[in-house]
């Protein structure tokens, strides 16, 4: 492994060869995939806790006749439409265009406060329904259905709500003027991630 | 972001400076520090454990005035017993291990040793510091909690953890632990996310991965682990807390009594789910441990051997593999948990694969010292001494991944000896290793190497007098978690054993008051040090020692080679530094 003067101006040439940033990117977009990734397995451990509770249960009960799935199809399409919202954002803040980012960055919000809403008015009729972390009155030796709901749900209502505080900060500072695509890049990618960990949750939940 | 480039610091007070500051380089000594006093509350337990099984029954009018509860009328009680089991388990593995390899070292040496002036974010950094501080305190809040510290043991296994009822430590105890590995997995992401970004994005010009330090790739494999493995403890805790508090029953089954004979009232749970869960933590733990000191070791074997490291890529390579398969033998730690016994015999494959990548490490460890002409200074020994212990108990380790043999084995202490040589004392002494290596880097002088020499003799003898025995104690059938062996008659004799491994701890722990000595008193005492007293190559060597805020001078250095040209045909010295740059041209 002596070294040589043409392997020197190889690395150098080599985006991996240090002195850059081998991504091109900003650390604070580089950080916040590594975050998602972490993130990801937070979410994954309790997806796979569920199925692991459901697969010992004796029964389960039919998502359908306990959610009004119109309701969950709703929710989910007004999540999806603003992640759509989002990348249009992002999308204008990368080009400059200050105003149309805030429009786009408010109607993001506006898609998440719906989908709080929604699951606010859904967690209500399931408490008022009788079902509680550690009681479920329709199938009462499957107290884990709505545990599991609780927490998943829960857990990831809280992902949108510092998404939306992230979002409002963000909104706040592009007002001012004082932002950057990337900084509104970042912000995307989180809200991105909250919208595909609801695509896993909805999928598993609800629709298996 | 852009503070990295300024070079013009205004002189910082005494509290900015040393204690909320934001430089990696401070952050790494508190983290070492503060690793240290978790050590020395982690080893005081384990002398009380060895007290106790040297000694049962003995009466300690003494203890009982500083513990009223636990010595109760003289006699150590069951359940503190079992407390001082979980608390010495705990606080190693996490407050110890992980903090001061990770944490310490890793917040010390990446930026040194890649070529920046700082960590990516510093801010988080130090965030991360304080909210591991928080943890320690929280984790030593349990040994003061009403009832007492948790009973379960580190893994915290369910239900006994899920039910506060279940006993005396279970409840305050249990919750104060939950609360602490919480926040200290958040400070741990914190650093993760840091090492990361920095090791990837701030390496220096000339420093492609391929000519970073073993250390360095150690460093940057575990941070990876760290960031996918902690979540799901995270997870895993905060469906325990729900259980604890919320009244779910996602870890209790139906049809449990407490130990007051009163019924629970959970049903439809499974403690395997915390099974499954805590090991897929669990294992990338036991490497998020080993890894660095790994890398770590073959820095140090390479440069007192003053020979280029033996197979950089394989090194490279194998550590990478061992960080894949640790993800898929969990299952290992559960042989006796009723698994299928086809499950049970994949997991032994993928458990014995891991041996493949180990046995590849060991060789080139010993491929890099053969022949060599070695200076057997103080950090060498205890580099040497990690190969040691990671090989004889890595071999025990073989019977108890396999998992016909692992059924009889697993409840007793052969479990015990095999991973504390494995996965404590192998780390230890290259935490150890690291501290002398790099002692004159942090502080700008030289610690005491003849009690250096005597502080390694006696851990090295001692930890095999330890576990050693631990191992034929286990054999014979001393149960892991046993709190009187008399109770037993066929563990007679084990008993003089057990008098025999305590007085070796003893000794043991006695050996290292002459290391925090010698730590604490070379840090104003200590011969001063020149820049490079080791005659190493590494970037940090470069610079001052210890080395100014933004660790480089005005110009970031450029790296020419990689790390290991020791020894080299034609050179001046036995060594070359990574930014000398190279004389020949490509002949191709």
């Amino acid at each position: 492994m002596e070294a040589t003067v043409g392997e020197q101006e190889r690395i150098l040439a080599s985006p991996w060869g240090g002195g850059t940033n081998p991504f091109g990117t900003s650390w604070g977009k580089f950080m916040m995939w590594v975050f998602i990734v972490s993130d990801a397995l937070t979410f994954a451990g309790f997806i796979v806790a569920y199925g692991f509770m459901r697969s010992v249960a004796p029964a389960w009960p039919e998502p359908d006749e306990v959610f009004s799935m119109g309701l969950i199809t709703f929710m989910t399409f007004a999540l999806i439409s603003s992640s759509c919202v989002m990348a249009i954002a992002v999308g204008a803040a990368q080009q400059g265009r200050q105003s149309e980012a805030v429009k786009y960055l408010w109607l993001t919000i506006l898609g998440g406060t719906i989908f709080l809403g929604c699951q606010a008015y859904e967690w209500s009729h399931f408490i008022a329904d009788g079902y509680r972390p550690w009681l479920n009155p329709v199938m009462p030796e499957v107290p884990q259905f709505p545990a599991a709901f609780y927490v998943m749900t829960g857990f990831h209502g809280f992902h949108v709500f510092t998404g939306l505080v992230l979002l409002l900060y963000t909104v706040i500072r592009a007002h001012m003027g004082k932002y950057t695509g990337d900084r509104v890049e970042i912000a995307g990618l989180y809200w991105h991630f909250i919208d595909v960990v609801w695509v896993f949750i909805f999928a598993f939940f609800y629709l298996l | 972001m852009t503070t990295h480039d300024e070079h013009a610091h205004p002189e910082l007070g005494f509290w900015r400076k040393y204690i909320f500051s934001t430089d990696h380089k401070i952050i790494g000594i508190q983290y070492i520090i503060t690793a240290m006093a978790m050590a020395v509350v982690g080893g005081v337990l384990s002398m009380l454990m060895r007290l106790q099984l040297g000694w049962p029954g003995t009466l300690w009018p003494r203890l009982e005035e500083i513990f009223p509860v636990g010595f109760a009328g003289g006699a150590m009680a069951p359940e503190f017993y079992l407390s001082l089991v979980t608390m010495h388990g705990t606080i190693m593995v996490f407050f110890l291990f992980t903090a001061v390899l990770t944490g310490g070292f890793g917040n010390y040496l990446i930026p040194l040793q890649i070529g920046a002036r700082d960590m990516a974010f510093p801010l988080l950094n130090a965030l991360s510091y304080w909210t591991f501080l928080l943890s320690c305190i929280t984790i030593l809040g349990a040994l003061f909690a009403a009832g007492g510290a948790p009973l379960g043991g580190w893994t915290a296994y369910a239900p006994l953890s899920a039910l506060p009822e279940m006993g005396p430590g279970q409840g305050d105890g249990m919750t104060l632990w939950i609360l602490a590995i919480a926040l200290f997995t958040a400070s741990g992401l914190m650093g993760g996310l840091n090492y990361v970004t920095t090791l990837l994005t701030m390496r220096t010009k000339g420093m492609s991965m391929m000519r970073l330090p073993l250390t360095q790739w150690a460093l940057f494999i575990t941070a990876i682990l760290g960031t996918l493995a902690f979540p799901v403890l995270l997870a895993a805790g905060i469906l325990l807390t729900f259980d604890r508090i919320g009244g779910t029953s996602f870890f209790v089954p139906a049809g449990l009594f407490t130990a007051a004979g009163a019924a629970v009232e959970h049903s439809g749970g499974h403690p395997l789910l915390w099974q499954h869960l805590f090991w897929f933590f669990g294992h990338p733990e036991v490497y998020i441990v080993l890894l660095p000191a790994m890398g770590i070791a073959s820095d140090i074997l390479s440069t007192f051997a003053r020979k280029p490291i033996f197979s950089y890529k394989m090194m490279v390579y194998s550590m990478s593999a061992i960080a894949f398969l640790s993800f898929i033998v969990w299952g290992h730690h559960m042989f006796l948990s009723g698994m299928n016994p086809f499950l049970g015999s994949l997991f032994t494959l993928t458990t014995l694969l891991i041996a493949i990548p180990s046995a590849v490490k060991t060789f080139n460890w010993l491929g890099t010292i053969l022949g060599a002409r070695i200076q057997f200074t103080v950090p060498m020994l205890f580099a040497l001494g990690f190969v040691s212990t990671f090989i004889s108990g890595g071999l025990s380790g073989i019977f108890l991944g396999t998992s016909a043999s692992d059924i009889a084995m697993h409840d007793t202490y052969f479990v015990v000896g095999h991973f504390h040589l494995v996965m404590a004392v192998a780390p230890l002494f290259a935490a150890f290793a690291g501290v002398y290596f790099w002692f004159p880097k942090m502080f700008g002088r030289m610690m005491n190497m003849t009690a250096g020499k005597v502080h390694f003799w006696i851990s090295f003898v001692g930890v095999n007098c330890v576990f050693f025995s631990m191992h034929a104690a286990g054999v014979i059938g001393h149960l892991r978690r046993i709190y009187d062996p008399t109770q037993y008659a066929f563990l007679e004799p084990v008993y003089g054993m057990n008098q025999f491994i305590s007085i070796s701890a003893f000794v043991l722990g006695a050996a290292q008051i002459l290391f925090l000595v010698n730590f604490f008193a070379s840090i104003w005492l200590g011969p001063k040090a020149g820049v490079n007293p080791w005659n190493a190559t590494t970037l940090e060597w470069t610079v001052p020692s210890p080395p100014g805020h933004g660790n480089f001078g005005p110009e970031l250095p450029v790296v020419e080679r990689w790390a290991f040209d020791y020894s080299m045909p034609g050179a001046k010295e036995d060594f070359v530094m990574q930014t000398e740059a190279p004389t020949r041209v490509e002949s191709s």
